[in-house]
C-alpha cells in the first residue's frame, strides 16, 4: 500500500530545463521570486505568467502538474484575499453596506497579494519538479558552500538530506512490515474516530523508531570505516559544470526582472 | 615486523563501558597476507567485537593490535587502517548510503579525498569485479540483499584495500545471496590476493576457508584448518557449535564401528570414502 510513493514531486523527464545546473536553478528562483515581489501592475502579473507558461512548457511539465501545487494553498489563498479586501483602507468605495467598505485600492492589493502567493508557489514547483532532490542537495551544499569559513555545516545538511532520502523507502518497507505484522495480531489502523485512530499508531511508530536509531548506529558505523571523516578533504564524484544553457537562462531571468523593473517605472 | 603478517593480535583484551566481563579477553592471532580466514563462533561468541577491533572502529582495553603495520590505538593511523582493512556489515541496508549505486561505491573514494576524475575507472572495475557492472545507475532499494551486499564489497574494494573484514555479512541473506556472496569474496581471495576476514555462524561457509579461529565466551579456543577444528565433533558440540551436516553424518557412523577417516566437510568426500569402504559389487 505504500510502494507508490515517489520522492519529493520530481517530475522525471528529460528536458532542457532538467539539465540545468542544480546550483543555477535555485539562483535564478530566487531571482525569479525577487521578480515577483517587484511586480506593481498587472501587466507585469501577465509578464510572469508568460514566463511561468513557457517554462513549464520547456520543461515539458504539464501545467496542471504545477495547478496542482497550488491547491495545498487555497486556505491560505482565500484568507489572504479576504483580509486584504475588508482591512485595507482605501476612498474609492465600490460596495458599502452593514460595517463591509470595500474600496478599489482593498479589491487591488487582495488580487496581487494573492497572485504574488500563487507565482510564488509555480515558481517553487518549478524548481522541484524539475530538480532531483539529490541534485538539490547537491546544489544547496555547493551555493552554501563559502559559508563553511563561518562554521556553517552546509556539507553535513547535504549528507543529512542525502540520507534522508536513502532512507525513505527502506523505512517505508519497514512500516509496511510492521503494519501487517501488527494487522496479523489483530491490530486495526482503519476504524475510530480520529483519536482512536491516531493512538493504534503507537504500535506501529514505536517499533519504527527502535528500528530507525539502530540503523543509525549502525549506518555511523560503517560510514567511518569507510572513512567518512566530515567535508574537510573530501572530494566529490558528481561534478557540477556550468553550461552554456546556463548562462542562457541566466541572461533570461535578467530580462524578466528588467523588464518588471521597466514597468514599474514606465506604467 | 615480518611481511607476510597482515594482522597480528598480541593479548587483546576489550570490555565494554559499563560491562562486567569482556567481551573479547587476551586473544592472540596472526593473520597472514592472502589467507582466508574463517572467525567461528556463536552469537554473543565475541566475534563481532573482534571485527569492530580490527578496524580501529573499536580500541583495545589491553593488548595491542598491528593492522598492516599499523597500531589501531594511534590516532594518526586511524584512517590508513580502514582504507587498508575495509569492513562488510550484516545488515545491507545499513551500509550504504547514496541513492545511486556508483555513487555509494564512490562514498569511499570522496571521503579519502581521490581527485574526481580518478574515481570514475576504480568505481567501475570495482563493480565489474563483483559483477555488478549494470546495476551501476540502480537505486541501491531496489537490489536484493545479496546484490546489496556485493555493492558494499565493490565500494571496499574500489578503496583499494589489502584485507577484507566481513562482519556476518551473509546472515540477513537467503541461501542463494549467501552463495553469490562467498563466492565473489573468495574469487577477489583468490585472483587479487586480497586477505580475508569471514566472521561467521555458518559452518558450511567456515568449511570453505584456509583456516578457522573458533571464538567462544570472549576468547579464542581453537585454530587450525577446517579438517582439524571439524574432525572434533565433541569439542565443537561443547562450544555448542554445530559441525558440516556431513562430518557430523560421518562422527556418527565412526562410533557405529565404520572406521571412516577423520575430517570429512562435503558430500563427495563421504561418498567417496564409503565407496573406498565398501566397494559396490554388482548384484546388490
Amino acid at each position: 500500500m505504500l510502494t507508490n510513493i515517489t520522492m519529493g514531486q520530481y517530475y522525471p523527464v528529460d528536458s532542457p530545463i532538467h539539465r540545468l545546473d542544480p546550483r543555477m536553478k535555485l539562483v535564478l528562483t530566487i531571482a525569479f521570486i525577487v521578480a515577483v515581489f517587484l511586480v506593481h501592475t498587472i501587466w507585469g502579473y501577465l509578464l510572469i505568467l508568460g514566463f511561468v507558461y513557457l517554462s513549464a512548457r520547456l520543461a515539458r511539465i504539464p501545467f496542471k502538474m504545477l495547478i496542482k501545487g497550488i491547491k495545498p494553498l487555497r486556505m491560505i489563498l482565500i484568507l489572504t484575499f479576504l483580509l486584504n479586501l475588508f482591512f485595507t483602507p482605501g476612498d474609492t468605495v465600490l460596495v458599502e453596506f452593514w460595517i463591509i467598505r470595500i474600496t478599489l485600492e482593498a479589491l487591488r492589493q487582495a488580487v496581487f497579494y494573492s497572485l504574488r502567493l500563487v507565482f510564488l508557489v509555480l515558481g517553487t514547483s518549478l524548481l522541484t519538479l524539475t530538480t532531483s532532490p539529490v541534485a538539490l542537495s547537491d546544489g544547496i551544499e555547493l551555493l552554501l558552500g563559502p559559508l563553511k569559513k563561518i562554521h556553517f555545516p552546509a556539507h553535513e545538511l547535504a549528507m543529512m538530506m542525502t540520507i534522508a532520502l536513502r532512507f525513505i523507502p527502506t523505512l517505508l518497507d519497514e512500516t509496511d512490515k510492521i503494519m501487517k505484522a501488527q494487522m496479523a495480531r489483530g491490530a486495526d489502523f482503519e476504524s475510530g474516530n480520529l483519536i482512536s485512530r491516531a493512538k493504534s499508531m503507537v504500535p506501529l511508530l514505536v517499533p519504527l523508531f527502535v528500528s530507525a536509531f539502530r540503523r543509525a548506529g549502525e549506518l555511523a558505523m560503517a560510514m567511518e570505516s569507510r572513512c567518512y571523516h566530515g567535508g574537510s578533504g573530501r572530494t566529490r564524484f558528481r561534478v557540477l559544470k556550468l553550461k552554456k544553457a546556463d548562462w542562457l537562462a541566466c541572461g533570461v531571468v535578467a530580462l524578466l526582472i528588467g523588464l518588471v523593473v521597466l514597468e514599474g517605472i514606465l506604467l | 615486523m615480518d611481511d607476510q603478517v597482515r594482522i597480528k593480535l598480541e593479548n587483546v583484551s576489550y570490555t565494554y563501558e559499563e560491562a562486567a566481563a569482556p567481551a573479547l579477553s587476551e586473544a592472540s592471532a596472526v593473520i597472514r597476507e592472502g589467507e582466508f580466514l574463517a572467525v567461528l563462533g556463536h552469537n554473543g561468541s565475541g566475534k563481532s567485537t573482534l571485527a569492530k577491533l580490527l578496524n580501529a572502529l573499536y580500541i583495545p582495553t589491553e593488548g595491542k593490535i598491528v593492522v598492516c603495520g599499523y597500531d589501531t590505538s594511534r590516532d594518526e593511523y586511524v584512517w590508513e587502517i580502514r582504507r587498508r582493512a575495509g569492513m562488510i556489515f550484516q545488515n545491507p541496508d545499513n551500509q550504504i548510503v547514496a541513492t545511486v549505486v556508483k555513487e555509494d561505491v564512490a562514498f569511499g573514494l570522496e571521503n579519502l579525498g581521490v581527485p574526481t576524475d580518478e574515481m570514475l575507472p576504480r568505481v567501475e572495475s570495482s563493480l565489474a569485479a563483483v559483477h555488478m557492472s549494470k546495476y551501476a545507475d540502480s537505486a541501491p532499494h531496489l537490489l536484493s540483499g545479496g546484490q546489496k551486499q556485493r555493492v558494499a564489497v565493490a565500494g571496499i574494494l574500489a578503496m583499494e584495500p589489502d584485507v577484507l573484514i566481513a562482519d556476518e555479512c551473509t546472515a540477513m541473506l537467503d541461501p542463494s545471496g549467501r552463495k553469490e556472496v562467498l563466492d565473489t569474496v573468495r574469487s577477489l581471495n583468490r585472483k587479487k590476493g586480497i586477505t580475508v576476514v569471514w566472521i561467521t555462524h555458518f559452518m558450511e561457509e567456515a568449511a570453505q576457508a584456509d583456516r578457522i579461529l573458533v571464538v567462544s565466551d570472549g576468547k579464542i579456543v581453537s585454530e587450525g584448518t577446517p579438517r582439524e577444528i571439524f574432525s572434533n565433533v565433541e569439542r565443537m558440540r561443547e562450544l555448542h557449535l554445530d559441525v558440516p551436516r556431513m562430518t557430523s553424518l560421518a562422527g556418527e557412523l565412526r562410533r557405529d564401528g565404520m572406521p571412516l577417516k577423520e575430517g570429512i566437510l562435503t558430500v563427495e568426500e563421504l561418498a567417496e570414502e564409503v565407496e573406498r569402504l565398501c566397494p559396490l559389487k554388482s548384484g546388490i
